[in-house]
């Protein structure tokens, strides 16, 4: 009882160290984590420091294998695969990067409304059953053949695809943590300290930023991990079946997808795309897990 | 006495020995294996008209001719082709005599007659009877048995190329006896007799799985004592391209593999295994892009893609799909994307050889400053100087469409590239096959909506006459929101002297002429850029090398004279 009314403030300082210091404990995390900050930094900067353009041509340098001007080798046009990656990945991981923060917006907001107010619970819920129930492939497959033309003509081939994809995704992945979020609030919202915020006068909006927020950080972030992993490997089965971007702009799916008729003839054109969505997901994966752990010192999440 | 006979007792084992060696007796060969690996599903060619079931069907059901691997016309079931020399024709084209062999029995012993024709034509001919083949049968009036063994077929106008129905693989004869109850609506519901046709061929079914495998064995009628060399033969379906050129060249498992459109350079790692060899026939197939002559552009809504909308910003100047042309460089194309299966074009009519143009071969060789003056004769220049081409504020921007395949996709890609080069931007999109041949009203990715500036698909036409084909870009075959997008001319070409000169081509007998008016008309098809050939596709299969007789055939089934093929020893 004291501790909880401990002002926030004063609480914070101790708790972010005993944060790091758990986190560090989970070694996976942290390898996760410094693994996926170096996926997104070469992404990031590959593209402009790497000397070959994806995508150039070069019919003199057709299926080489691995060497120093070429790490990852080239494919049946002679384009170097490295460039191809890094320009790919930036795609692959912006896609997934926006998705699921819109995921998490929309998310965290049913989730807390759901939590918080009693009249739109059930509503809201049944929103969640029925986008749970909504095949999300083949729903993808309609609106890219609806607004794939529209959207093409006011912002162009790349972005507006872009921007249909990452919604779509987006639109259709926000359930679990919407789920997680209210089933959190439902229980905060009984607990003393925030009875005794309500005696004290506070608005339900006030109560909402001031303690079931901070106390849900922890989930949020964890959602975020795994709705990145979610993201990036929608995008990736969307070119796989050779839909989403344009053939022409590679992403690691749309890589993996050409690569496979070659797998005998140049193996790396499959393996090193495939190898990089599961190195990324499984760091994202990871770093959740970590995250999780570091969040909740009494362990409560996790007996859930 | 006995010191003299055995001397020839040996003589006469050795030549046995001899003649068996040359000319196998029947069923000596083993068991053959094919792999189909797009399954068959339906083994009557008249309700499926797919290659993958006619051809497994081809072994049981046989045509009054056929083409060899030449494309020449054989008499295959017939004693001969009818012609007007040999007066199986009618001198006013009005009708054609066929006369069939004698003494042709079905696989169940009873006699193959003239009434089996007859019937044949009927089946197909009769209405709601869901027939594929009815194109075979356009104009047919009457088809009559004049005795047990001739029929003859009356045209309900004059007809210069009467070998329509009954010569090919699309269209064998069927057994009246069989398919008595299958007439008209029936014809689908009868599922035993269209998964288990009984014919007149080498071979006859024993077990067929839709979707899976067809097992024959010889049919003991067959008309040829000696033949055929392989006891039974199973065709098994499923799986991919890749993986069937796998089954066959590298590991051996099977005799022969179907439709290998793959990579160059995978198939030549394969044979390096020399377990098989990879066998190509080129037809009349070609690779095209089509050219949309008309406007896709997204604000005319429903005028989109017609001729309502009006003509297309730059493609309908034919300088600039020159221009397209001249910067592709189609040696190297074939060399990366196709191989063996694959020669340079720049004519759409690009065989039978008799009927190819060669007027237009000056786009054989690449040539990007060429290509790039007619650009600016054309008007087309980079004013705003961001590296593409424009004029009157409209810039040269192409999107250009096709279905997902890897060798299209390299063929995009190349494409792109050279004409970068030359200053046209280029958007690329790859639909899923089923979508783009799908013809589906409601999608707008189908090839017959055209909702793009180029696309890329392959045609062709079966046998050897091409007046159907070209009769594809007449204004009439036009596809339209009114006519359901039905039609097969996609760039939406329409001159009037081309209509002019096709109704001339349809009331032309003599062969000659028939030849110089096909190549005029695809030499007004070429210079209005209406389309752009690419690559003349031949079909490309492969067979364990042990298998001999193979005659690669893309006029006619593949499997065409299977009666031949033996095992090396």
């Amino acid at each position: 009882m004291t501790d909880l009314a401990v002002p926030q403030a004063t609480a914070a300082q101790p708790r972010r160290n005993g944060f790091w210091s758990r986190f560090r404990r989970h070694k996976g995390a942290v390898i996760g984590g410094t693994l996926l900050g170096l996926i997104m930094l070469a992404v990031l900067l590959g593209p402009t420091l790497w000397p070959y353009t994806a995508g150039q041509i070069n019919l003199t340098d057709r299926n080489l294998g691995a060497s120093l001007s070429h790490p990852m080798g080239t494919d049946h046009l002679g384009r170097d695969l490295f460039a191809s990656v890094l320009k790919g990945g930036r795609v692959t991981v912006l896609v997934g990067l926006v998705a699921m923060m819109l995921s998490l917006l929309i998310g965290t907001a049913v989730g807390v409304v759901a939590g918080m107010v009693r009249w739109l619970d059930a509503p809201l819920m049944r929103l969640t059953d029925l986008f749970l129930a909504l095949p999300v492939l083949p729903l993808l497959l309609v609106t890219i053949m609806l607004w794939r033309d529209s959207l093409r003509s006011v912002f162009g081939a790349e972005a507006g695809i872009f921007l249909l994809i990452v919604t779509m995704i987006g639109l259709t992945s926000w359930m679990q943590t919407a789920r997680i979020l209210r089933a959190e609030i439902l229980a905060l919202k009984e607990r003393e300290f925030v009875t005794a915020a309500t005696a004290l006068g506070l608005r339900p909006a006030g109560i909402i930023r001031r303690h079931i927020l901070p106390n849900v950080m922890g989930l949020i972030v964890v959602s975020a991990t795994l709705g990145l992993a979610n993201a990036i490997v929608t995008e990736s089965a969307l070119s796989f079946l050779g839909l989403g971007f344009p053939p022409d702009h590679p992403t690691w799916g749309r890589l993996l997808f050409d690569g496979t008729d070659y797998l005998t003839l140049t193996p790396a054109r499959a393996l090193w795309p495939g190898v990089l969505i599961t190195l990324t997901v499984l760091s994202a994966n990871y770093l959740g897990e970590g995250l999780r752990d570091a969040f909740d010192p009494r362990g409560t999440i996790k007996r859930k | 006495m006995s010191v003299n006979l055995r001397p020839v007792g040996y003589l006469t084992l050795s030549i046995c020995a001899l003649s068996s060696a040359a000319m196998a007796d029947r069923g000596d060969q083993g068991k053959l294996s094919l792999l189909y690996w797009q399954a068959p599903t339906l083994l009557n060619p008249y309700l499926a008209s797919a290659p993958k079931d006619s051809e497994p069907a081809s072994l049981v059901l046989e045509p009054l001719a056929r083409y060899d691997e030449n494309g020449i016309m054989l008499p295959w079931l017939a004693e001969a082709i009818p012609t007007l020399e040999n007066g199986g024709i009618d001198p006013d084209m009005g009708s054609i005599t066929w006369t069939l062999k004698q003494g042709i029995k079905w696989s169940d012993g009873s006699d193959f007659t003239a009434e089996d024709v007859v019937f044949t034509a009927d089946y197909c001919m009769s209405a709601d009877s869901g027939c594929q083949m009815t194109a075979k049968f356009t104009d047919v009036s009457q088809v009559e048995a004049l005795d047990a063994h001739t029929v003859r077929i009356s045209f309900a106008k004059p007809k210069p190329y009467p070998y329509g129905p009954f010569v090919g693989l699309e269209v064998p004869v069927l057994q009246a006896n069989q398919f008595a109850d299958c007439i008209g609506p029936d014809a689908v519901n009868c599922s035993a007799e269209n998964l288990s046709p009984i014919g007149t061929g080498p071979y006859r079914i024993t077990e067929f799985k839709p979707g899976d495998v067809v097992s024959y064995d010889i049919n003991p009628y067959y008309r040829d004592a000696t033949k055929p060399g392989f006891a039974s033969v199973v065709v098994k379906g499923g799986g991919d391209a890749l993986g069937a050129a796998r089954a066959v060249l590298e590991t051996g498992e099977f005799d022969y593999a179907w439709n290998l459109q793959l990579d160059p350079e995978v198939l030549t790692k394969m044979k390096a295994a020399n377990k098989g060899q990879v066998v190509s026939s080129f037809g009349t197939a070609v690779e095209r892009l089509q050219v949309n002559l008309t406007n896709p552009a997204t604000d005319l809504y429903d005028a989109r893609s017609t001729r309502d909308g009006g003509a297309h910003p730059f493609l309908a100047d034919p300088r600039v799909t020159k221009a397209l042309s001249l910067a592709i460089d189609r040696t190297a194309l074939v060399q990366i994307a196709y191989g063996e299966a694959g020669r340079p074009t720049c004519d759409v009519l690009a065989a039978p050889a008799i009927y190819t143009s060669g007027a237009n071969d000056d786009c054989l060789t690449q040539d990007l400053d060429r290509a790039r003056a007619l650009l600016d004769e054309a008007g087309w220049t980079d004013s705003d100087g961001d590296g593409i081409r424009d004029k009157d504020g409209h810039s040269m921007a192409l999107l250009y469409q096709t279905s997902v395949n890897p060798v299209r996709q390299t063929t995009q890609d190349l494409l792109k590239a050279w004409w970068t080069e030359i200053g046209v931007e280029t958007e690329l999109r790859a639909i899923a096959p089923a979508v783009f041949f799908g013809g589906d009203q409601s999608s707008p990715d189908t090839f017959q909506k055209f909702y793009a500036d180029l696309e890329m698909f392959t045609n062709f036409f079966p046998g050897s006459d091409p007046e159907p084909y070209l009769n594809n870009w007449t204004c009439a075959a036009i596809p339209t929101p009114e006519n359901g997008w039905a039609g097969m001319n996609v760039p939406r070409y329409c001159d009037a002297d081309y209509d002019a000169l096709i109704a001339k081509l349809g009331n032309t007998v003599d062969l000659e002429q028939r030849i110089d008016i096909s190549k005029e008309l695809n030499n007004m098809l070429m210079q209005a850029g209406a389309l752009i050939p690419l690559v003349h596709r031949g079909e490309v299969s492969a067979h364990a090398t042990s298998l001999q007789g193979v005659r690669m055939n893309v006029w006619d089934s593949e499997l065409w004279n299977i009666a031949d093929w033996t095992r090396a020893k």
